[in-house]
């Protein structure tokens, strides 16, 4: 029985010199070390051996696997280095072949401008306030200090409904008034909101005009909101939005709705004031409509103007969207073409 | 409207730069969108920007004011003359020209009074008059048909005053002129051009303007005359006024003058109203036009005896309301049918004009007229407007009246316009004006503390300062403590009675004066209201957030559809499943396909698809925004809704080999609608099979959440896609209501313990019948292996020929696992067990095997 020990023990450690990858590895290790192996075969023999030489053909057997676990130890290190060697060696890849492409998602470019007006003045304490798109005539004009045939509705060119009394909000100011009766309490509540929406004018469609635009208004009312608060609060979202060393320029208008009115200006962030195409050489973008909210527009929206006071300002993201990013076209807001949208 | 900085000077001295003058204007609300430059050097200003002019600088020294001082024939060339040019030089100038409007002179000695002209000596620049695109040229020396010629008398298109090029300037004497003075110093200019905001109607002419900056500037104003000449017979008894509406025509004012002459304007008159963009006509007409922009006061002229003839005798004017059927042929040559709104001046024969608007042609002023009645009145400017609404009709009249124009304005218009007409054209005028003025404006007085306007502004202001700004701006300011009365002047409508209102009206005069840049910035002090957050807004931001997580691009379409549009949404013969709602419908809409807000997100959602499908084979987008249901009420109801849209391959052609994961289906969209779910941790919701009529009948899903039905999904129905041309692939699309998911959405929810014993894994196959759900299989395993079993994971579906016909294998993946204990393969055994014990006998399913 001893040659049959020395027999295994010759062909399989001949064998596993022979055995350079991992397949053969365990195949080899199964033919000799397995359950059904060839040393598993030699413990089976055991029963069949005379009492006295069980023990010493036992312990020649176990000695046996014990070297050949550790002839199988080595080899397999020794494949696995050859192995590894060879895959960094030869395992190179041609890297500028393309990628697997992956479907990233994106949001709107007006969704973008959105969410960073919103967080700027969330930070200055103004809440999101929605209001609606199809407005009553009445709030969407004669509540605003805009009375039938005012001159100023010549500013706007509305979408009427089949129902005179019903248009598409031209403006999301008609907001003032619903937030000033829902969160006025009559009159006696402070407000700070912003009123972000979908417009509506009557226009031709071209690259710079668009019959749907957003705006984001902005109200603030209290017991002691000063002209100057309002300067102070546009300057310091034009440090956020734009730049920290933003300029700012304030030049009188007027909107029905408040008064004293402004148009607020911010120094071109594209040329740094020193004038380009974009600003019309002017050195200025003009970035808001603003004022002190005029005081028959606090009084239907149930204030005393005698004791309240508030501001109000208005803003389109588009422009602000189109400046950051160079769109030449509105009509790519709302034309929502993938290879546009894929940009962001 | 067009402000040359010359006529300004009329009323203002400005001791700035005209750039610097541009800024200030526009700081304080006259917004100067353009500046024109003839001939004078555009100036560097610290602080203003302009954009660069590329206009023509005149030469001092070598474009010159000049005398043509004789005309003689060219003897080489009949078109050609020789105009001799005192141009300051020692002896005159000979230059060789072209010019039509000299030819009169020629050879006819020496012209007495000499005319003025431009000269250009050699060297000087100007453009090329005979170039049809603007070009630089400088002038030479050179032979014209044999005379030597280096220099020229110039036309308008030559220094870049206007187009014209058919003759030479020619200018009638004034005291001022000397030979050889720098033309810019004469005819050079800026002009503005000022935008008006509406509440600025005061500011449309050059007094108006002067005065607001007479005010920044802090200078004083100088009006012009308003005195006339009159020595002819009193008007009263010539012309009477019957004026029946006085809401509507609160003045209305006459002069006469008689024996003048009609013929063309001097050339300072012609000048400054072509600097304004307006032709001249006549010296008449031009004095009307003349004062509508330099006072604000648009004026009429009637040939006065066209009146008399009309009236057989001394005439009436009457301001009236038209009679029913009524029409007017106006001087635009429309035969206009005259609504209810419209006032009409009109005599005891008809109509003549409508009132403020637009002349009549039956009374014009024309060449044989000797013999004008000036209008100058005062228009209801809401009742304007209604007429050019009416009319559609614009003229620089109604856009002043429609603004509105003080009644105070009338009285000056006459007086100044008739002397200019009798300085132009000579004559006698009437003594006195007419003037009916049933109905003068109050006058309105405001009263405001210097607390007032500090609270405010923000600012501190002295009360003198204040009072001081307001005198400026030609208010009567009385001061008492700390008390301002200040009463508005008389070119004023826009300063209101109400106390408040007045407040404020005045507080702007302020603000806008002192500049607002003088405002400082400071930080609210007033109390903060309390922070509430807006739900619809955090879900809505959410699930954008989630989409754009799985791969899809957010969309923002038109809310504009058509019912007709819509309808195509509904295969034919089936019933729209969309909302059964009124339509928001336009009135004026900007295109036919866009005469009503949408009911859906689908329609334009899959148009959109539609373009982009040009370009992409695979799209997944998704919109969230408001549709738009009329109820009944007086406005609609806006409810906010989510669309989802796939197709197209699910993975992008790639060279590696992953494009062969076929097309998106519906259990792409089910992939999406499920993990938007588990993302908002809505856990209450299922699906059940659709019956949106847009769908493939066997491939759409209602999706329930709390039990309620909030939108579809599911494969497009193929009629309906291929109306959008959209049969390349399946188009997939899911509408949701998005309010319910507030509610719903778990805002806190646990999570479970990481078990810390091993599972086991199994796979079984199920052979059930073909048309059994699998959602019910599903049910069975998991009811079956209870607690222990953690995952069924269907992996395969097969049908064919490796089992019968009529049948389906279903394949799981299951694991089991208990949280307190290894399991044995014993306890998983009798898992399994139960499992393939409860599918047979509820589903008759076999183990496959």
């Amino acid at each position: 029985m001893s040659d049959s020990i020395a027999e295994i023990r010759r062909d399989a450690l001949d064998a596993l010199r022979t055995v350079t990858d991992r397949d053969r590895l365990a195949d080899w290790r199964s033919q000799y070390l397995g359950r059904r192996g060839a040393v598993s075969a030699l413990f089976g023999t055991i029963g069949g051996l005379p009492p006295e030489e069980r023990a010493s053909f036992g312990q020649r057997v176990n000695a046996l696997r014990q070297e050949l676990d550790q002839a199988f130890e080595a080899r397999e290190n020794l494949v696995q280095s050859h192995l590894l060697a060879r895959d960094l060696e030869e395992g190179e890849i041609d890297i500028s072949l393309p990628a697997n492409p992956r479907e990233r998602g994106g949001l709107h470019p007006s969704t973008r401008t959105h969410r960073e007006f919103q967080m700027i003045w969330a930070d200055m304490g103004f809440q999101v306030y929605q209001s609606r798109d199809v407005e009553a005539d009445e709030f969407n004009f004669t509540l605003l200090n805009l009375p039938p045939h005012h001159p100023a509705r010549d500013m706007q060119d509305t979408f009427y409904t089949k129902d005179p009394r019903v248009l598409l909000r031209t403006h999301t100011s008609p907001g003032q008034i619903r937030a000033m009766r829902e969160l006025g309490d009559g009159g006696t509540k402070p407000i700070r909101v912003i009123l972000p929406g979908m417009c509506y004018r009557q226009e031709q469609v071209t690259a710079r005009s668009e019959i749907q635009f957003t705006q984001v208004e902005g109200l603030a009312i209290g017991r002691n909101i000063r002209m100057s608060d309002l300067k102070g609060t546009i300057a310091e979202f034009a440090k956020r939005m734009y730049s920290p060393t933003a300029k700012v320029r304030y030049r009188a208008s007027y909107f029905p709705f408040t008064e004293p009115s402004m148009e607020v200006d911010v120094e071109c962030f594209l040329c740094g004031g020193e004038g380009c195409r974009v600003c019309k050489y002017t050195g200025w973008l003009e970035i808001a409509g603003s004022g002190m909210v005029h005081p028959d527009v606090l009084r239907n929206g149930g204030y005393d103007p005698s004791q309240w006071s508030g501001f109000a300002f208005g803003m389109g993201p588009e422009r602000i969207t189109m400046l950051k990013h160079g769109i030449q076209d509105i009509r790519y807001f709302w034309g929502n073409d993938l290879r546009f949208l894929q940009q962001f | 409207m067009l402000v040359p900085i010359s006529w300004l000077r009329d009323f203002v001295d400005i001791d700035v730069p005209v750039e610097l003058l541009a800024e200030r204007l526009t700081v304080a609300g006259l917004e100067v969108a353009h500046l024109k430059y003839i001939g004078l050097p555009q100036q560097s200003v610290e602080g203003v920007r302009m954009p660069r002019s590329d206009h023509l600088v005149w030469d001092r020294d070598k474009l010159l004011l000049a005398r043509i001082v004789e005309v003689k024939a060219h003897p080489n060339a009949d078109r050609l003359v020789l105009a001799m040019v005192d141009y300051g030089g020692e002896r005159p100038e000979q230059c060789v020209t072209g010019a039509t409007n000299l030819f009169r002179y020629k050879d006819a000695g020496p012209i007495d009074p000499p005319i003025w002209s431009a000269f250009a000596m050699e060297g000087a620049e100007v453009w090329d008059g005979h170039s049809d695109k603007p070009k630089r040229m400088t002038l030479k020396g050179k032979e014209l048909r044999g005379i030597y010629n280096k220099s020229m008398v110039c036309s308008e298109k030559e220094l870049g005053i206007s187009d014209e090029h058919e003759g030479v300037i020619v200018m009638e004497h004034e005291a001022h002129y000397v030979a050889g003075a720098p033309l810019a110093d004469v005819l050079g200019d800026v002009v503005l051009d000022i935008e008006f905001t509406p509440n600025l109607a005061r500011c449309f002419s050059m007094i108006g303007v002067a005065r607001e900056v007479a005010a920044i500037l802090g200078v004083e104003m100088r009006y012009p005359s308003f005195d006339f000449l009159a020595e002819g017979e009193p008007i009263e008894g010539q012309v009477h006024i019957d004026i029946r509406e006085p809401a509507l025509n609160p003045r209305f004012t006459l002069a006469l003058l008689r024996d003048t002459e009609v013929k063309q304007s001097p050339f300072w008159m012609q000048h400054r109203l072509k600097l304004i963009g307006q032709r001249p006509r006549n010296n008449i007409v031009d004095v009307t036009n003349y004062l509508t922009f330099e006072l604000g006061q648009p004026m009429h002229a009637f040939d006065y005896d066209k009146l008399v003839e009309r009236a057989g005798g001394t005439p009436t004017i009457i301001t009236r309301l038209p009679e029913s059927g009524e029409q007017l042929e106006t001087l635009d040559d429309v035969l206009r049918d005259l609504g209810r709104e419209t006032i009409l001046v009109a005599d005891s024969a008809g109509a003549l004009s409508l009132g403020g608007v637009i002349g009549g042609g039956d009374s014009e002023i024309n060449d044989t007229t000797r013999n004008v009645l000036l209008e100058a009145a005062a228009w209801n400017n809401i009742s304007i407007r209604k007429t050019l609404r009416e009319q559609k009709v614009h003229t620089e009249a109604s856009t002043r009246f429609s603004r509105g124009v003080h009644p105070s304005q009338a009285i000056l218009g006459c007086g100044r316009g008739i002397e200019l007409m009798r300085q132009l054209g000579g004559g006698t005028v009437a003594r006195g004006l007419l003037d009916a003025y049933p109905v003068p404006p109050e006058q309105v007085t405001v009263e405001v503390s210097i607390e007032r306007i500090e609270g405010l502004l923000g600012m501190k202001v002295t009360i003198e300062q204040a009072a001081q700004v307001l005198r400026r701006l030609e208010f009567e300011v009385t001061v008492a403590g700390d008390l301002i009365r200040a009463t508005a002047p008389d070119h004023r409508l826009d300063i209101s009675a109400d106390p408040l209102v007045g407040q404020h009206d005045l507080l702007e005069e302020i603000a806008r004066i002192i500049g607002y840049d003088q405002i400082p910035d400071t930080i609210m002090a007033d109390e903060m209201p309390p922070q509430r957050e807006n739900t619809t807004v955090l879900i809505e931001e959410r699930i954008r957030d989630i989409l754009v997580g799985s791969g899809l691009y957010e969309t923002i379409n038109y809310r504009f559809t058509s019912r007709e549009s819509e309808a195509q949404l509904a295969p034919s013969g089936a019933q729209s499943s969309l909302p059964q709602a009124d339509y928001v419908e336009i009135a004026n809409p900007a295109a036919s396909e866009r005469d009503a807000l949408r009911h859906t997100l689908m329609i334009n959602m899959l148009e959109t698809a539609a373009n982009n499908a040009r370009y992409q084979t695979t799209q997944q987008v998704f919109e969230i925004g408001k549709v738009y249901l009329g109820a009944g009420e007086l406005l609609p109801e806006e409810p906010l809704r989510l669309g989802i849209l796939l197709t197209g391959p699910r993975n992008p052609a790639w060279w590696g080999g992953a494009g062969s994961a076929g097309d998106m289906d519906f259990f792409d969209m089910k992939g999406v609608v499920e993990s938007l779910m588990h993302a908002l941790h809505i856990s209450d919701f299922s699906m059940k099979r659709g019956t949106h009529s847009s769908y493939h009948p066997g491939r759409s899903a209602d999706l329930l959440v709390a039990g309620a039905c909030i939108g579809s999904f599911g494969e497009l129905h193929p009629e309906v896609a291929a109306r959008f041309k959209l049969t390349d692939a399946k188009v997939i699309y899911a509408e949701f209501a998005v309010e319910p998911l507030i509610w719903q959405q778990q805002r806190l929810h646990a999570i479970e313990a990481l078990p810390t014993t091993p599972a086991v894994l199994e796979d079984i196959a199920l052979v059930v019948n073909a048309d059994t759900p699998a959602s019910e299989v599903e049910a069975v395993i998991r009811q079956a292996g209870g607690r222990l079993l953690k995952e069924a994971l269907l992996f395969d579906v097969y049908t064919g020929d490796q089992i019968p016909a009529g049948k389906k294998s279903l394949a799981y993946a299951l694991t089991y696992q208990d949280e307190n204990r290894t399991l044995t393969d014993k306890n998983a055994a009798k898992i399994r067990r139960k499992i393939i014990g409860a599918a047979q006998h509820r589903l008759k399913a076999e183990l496959r095997a």
